[in-house]
């Protein structure tokens, strides 16, 4: 007993400090994941709770043969949309980036600004207002073909175009994060490289290509991740765009997820989805984690 | 602020003007343009009145007129009750945060007690765990504990998001040690030394966090959507999803709902910008 009060005397107020996010967290994240690893090996109804599926893997199966494999399909919809836009987003942040780095301080924060600025507004927004860009009728996107003398394009609705103007879409969209990380990233590079480079006779040019690329690597791998993964779960851009799915054209892993879950009320097969999800991002982090370890000092 | 005429002498004579800064501003002020694009056409069709499908002919600049708007608030019963539920989900979820995050933060950087790395490295596990996997035990949990169609059963799973301890531990550590230690020789409570010692140091991470969380559960959509029912209790992301659904006929509702929808978090990045930059550079904000 003296013990226990001796412990609690020391460190009692160290677990009060802790407690109330402990809590939320037990209950709110560590046993949904728990619970969600079980689900995927069950079949679940809300009114018989859950019976072990036999063979074991049966959830996987399903999610993968259903509806002719659409779950495949969604895998690689959700694969290319991700390629494209974070090569894009990449890209295009390093090279607003550069632009941005050399002007005075008050033109870099007011371009920061005008690219940050879409990004405070939700996904399911930003989606919207894409939705009216490519809408088939009064669209802007048909407009300018009008303009330009084309046929409008059935952005949206045909199933053959209708992941490429979602993903246009993304691609479209300034990814903020990168530009103000990548600039962050080139301010703290020590001037002596660039005078040193200068020196030796590098155009602006070349300083870029061998300086700047190469000391932000640590940067580009950390932005590639957070947006393989946020792509990787891409949803409301998905749902408010393409309602319907057209076909199946622009079904995504998210989408499928909460088709089965919550349309189809199927937890097990949802769940097993979900896994399959958090397999491959855990792959994604383990990538970085590998890659980090020779990452550059200066 | 002096920094202003500095910078602008600056600009005007140490800089040569160069084509190369030219065609870097053109690049840089269209790609602004295209990126600002889709949210202005929306602004602009909402201030223009549009009871039927919008003209074929792009409304580019706004007539300033607020008649969809009057439709919205009249029309709609429950926009405001959408607002007012996704300011109390927002405002709750950062209210939380802010407290018991930068108290689990200092318990973890600062104490050591039987347990705390094994819990720390729990807690970080699950980082990285999307949402979407926790999703159905959420609701099969939600359900049982009565949170179902609430704002308590929206705004307690996002207490349980552990991003803010790990971002209030990493800014406490580099705190110095030595206050706490002279306010507990003087005799200090330990709540005390927490509250009038840490608490005052930690303001900037704690702004950081809160508008991270603010903006995030303002914008916050796909577990809503699945919690909420009724329409009087949706927030505003799932009432105007839902708006199109509902008035696929007026466009002027449609517009001018998904535009006081975004403008409250856009007024509040402009007034807060220095700190959503500060945000991202501390990984609190993503875009």
């Amino acid at each position: 007993m003296t013990n226990l009060r001796r412990f609690l005397r020391r460190h009692g107020w160290s677990y009060a400090f802790i407690l109330p996010s402990l809590l939320t967290f037990v209950i709110f994240t560590l046993a949904p994941v728990i619970w969600a690893l079980l689900i995927s090996f069950q079949k679940y109804s809300l009114t018989r709770g859950g019976q072990w599926v036999s063979p074991f893997y049966q959830n996987f199966v399903v999610a993968f043969t259903q509806l002719n494999g659409v779950f495949v399909q969604a895998i690689g919809n959700t694969l290319i949309y991700t390629l494209v836009t974070v090569t894009a987003h990449i890209t295009i942040g390093l090279v607003l980036a550069s632009l941005i780095q050399p002007l005075s301080n008050w033109l870099r924060t007011f371009f920061r600004a005008a690219y940050y600025l879409p990004a405070v507004t939700s996904a399911l927004i930003i989606g919207m207002t894409w939705a009216y860009i490519f809408n088939a009728q009064w669209g802007f996107a048909n407009y300018l073909l009008r303009l330009a003398g084309l046929a409008p394009v059935r952005w949206l609705s045909d199933p053959d175009i209708a992941l490429a103007s979602v993903t246009l879409s993304a691609v479209l969209t300034v990814p903020a994060t990168a530009v103000v990380l990548f600039s962050a990233a080139m301010g703290s590079i020590p001037r002596e490289y660039y005078e040193a480079a200068e020196l030796d006779g590098a155009n602006p040019i070349q300083q870029w290509r061998h300086i700047t690329v190469p000391l932000i690597k640590s940067t580009t791998l950390y932005l590639v991740v957070i947006y393989t993964i946020a792509s990787f779960e891409v949803f409301e851009r998905v749902y408010v765009m393409v309602p319907s799915g057209v076909a199946n054209s622009t079904q995504t892993i998210v989408t499928q997820i909460y088709n089965n879950g919550f349309k189809d009320l199927n937890f097990g097969v949802a769940s097993a989805q979900a896994l399959v999800l958090f397999v491959m991002i855990a792959a994604v982090a383990a990538v970085q984690f590998r890659l980090l370890r020779s990452d550059v000092e200066y | 602020m002096s920094a202003y005429p500095l910078s602008r002498r600056r600009w005007l004579t140490a800089r040569r003007p160069r084509p190369g800064r030219l065609v870097a501003l053109s690049v840089l002020i269209g790609v602004a343009i295209v990126a600002l694009f889709p949210m202005y056409w929306l602004f602009a069709n909402a201030l223009t009145p549009i009871t039927d499908t919008p003209p074929l002919t792009p409304i580019l600049l706004p007539a300033f007129q607020f008649d969809n708007f009057q439709r919205l608030f009249g029309g709609t019963r429950y926009y405001l009750n959408w607002m007012l539920n996704s300011l109390v989900v927002a405002l709750g979820t950062t209210a939380w945060h802010i407290l018991f995050d930068a108290l689990a933060g200092y318990a973890f950087a600062k104490r050591s007690f039987p347990g705390r790395d094994l819990l720390f490295a729990v807690l970080l596990s699950t980082l990285m765990v999307p949402i979407h996997v926790t999703l159905i035990p959420l609701y099969l949990i939600s359900r049982s504990l009565g949170l179902m169609d609430s704002l308590l059963g929206v705004i307690l799973p996002g207490t349980a998001n552990v991003f803010g301890i790990f971002l209030m531990r990493q800014y406490i550590k580099t705190l110095p040690t030595e206050m706490e230690e002279a306010a507990r020789i003087d005799g200090c409570s330990e709540p005390r030394v927490f509250w009038s010692i840490i608490l005052p140091l930690c303001k900037p991470a704690m702004a950081a966090l809160a508008i991270f969380t603010f903006v995030r559960y303002w914008n916050d959509f796909l577990w809503p959507l699945i919690i909420l029912n009724r329409p009087q209790n949706y927030t505003l992301t799932v009432g105007v999803a839902n708006l199109q659904a509902e008035f696929m006929t007026d466009w002027g509702v449609i517009f001018s709902g998904a535009t006081m929808a975004a403008l409250p978090m856009i007024i509040f990045f402009l007034a807060f910008q220095k700190y959503f930059i500060e945000g991202v550079r501390m990984g609190a904000l993503k875009g």
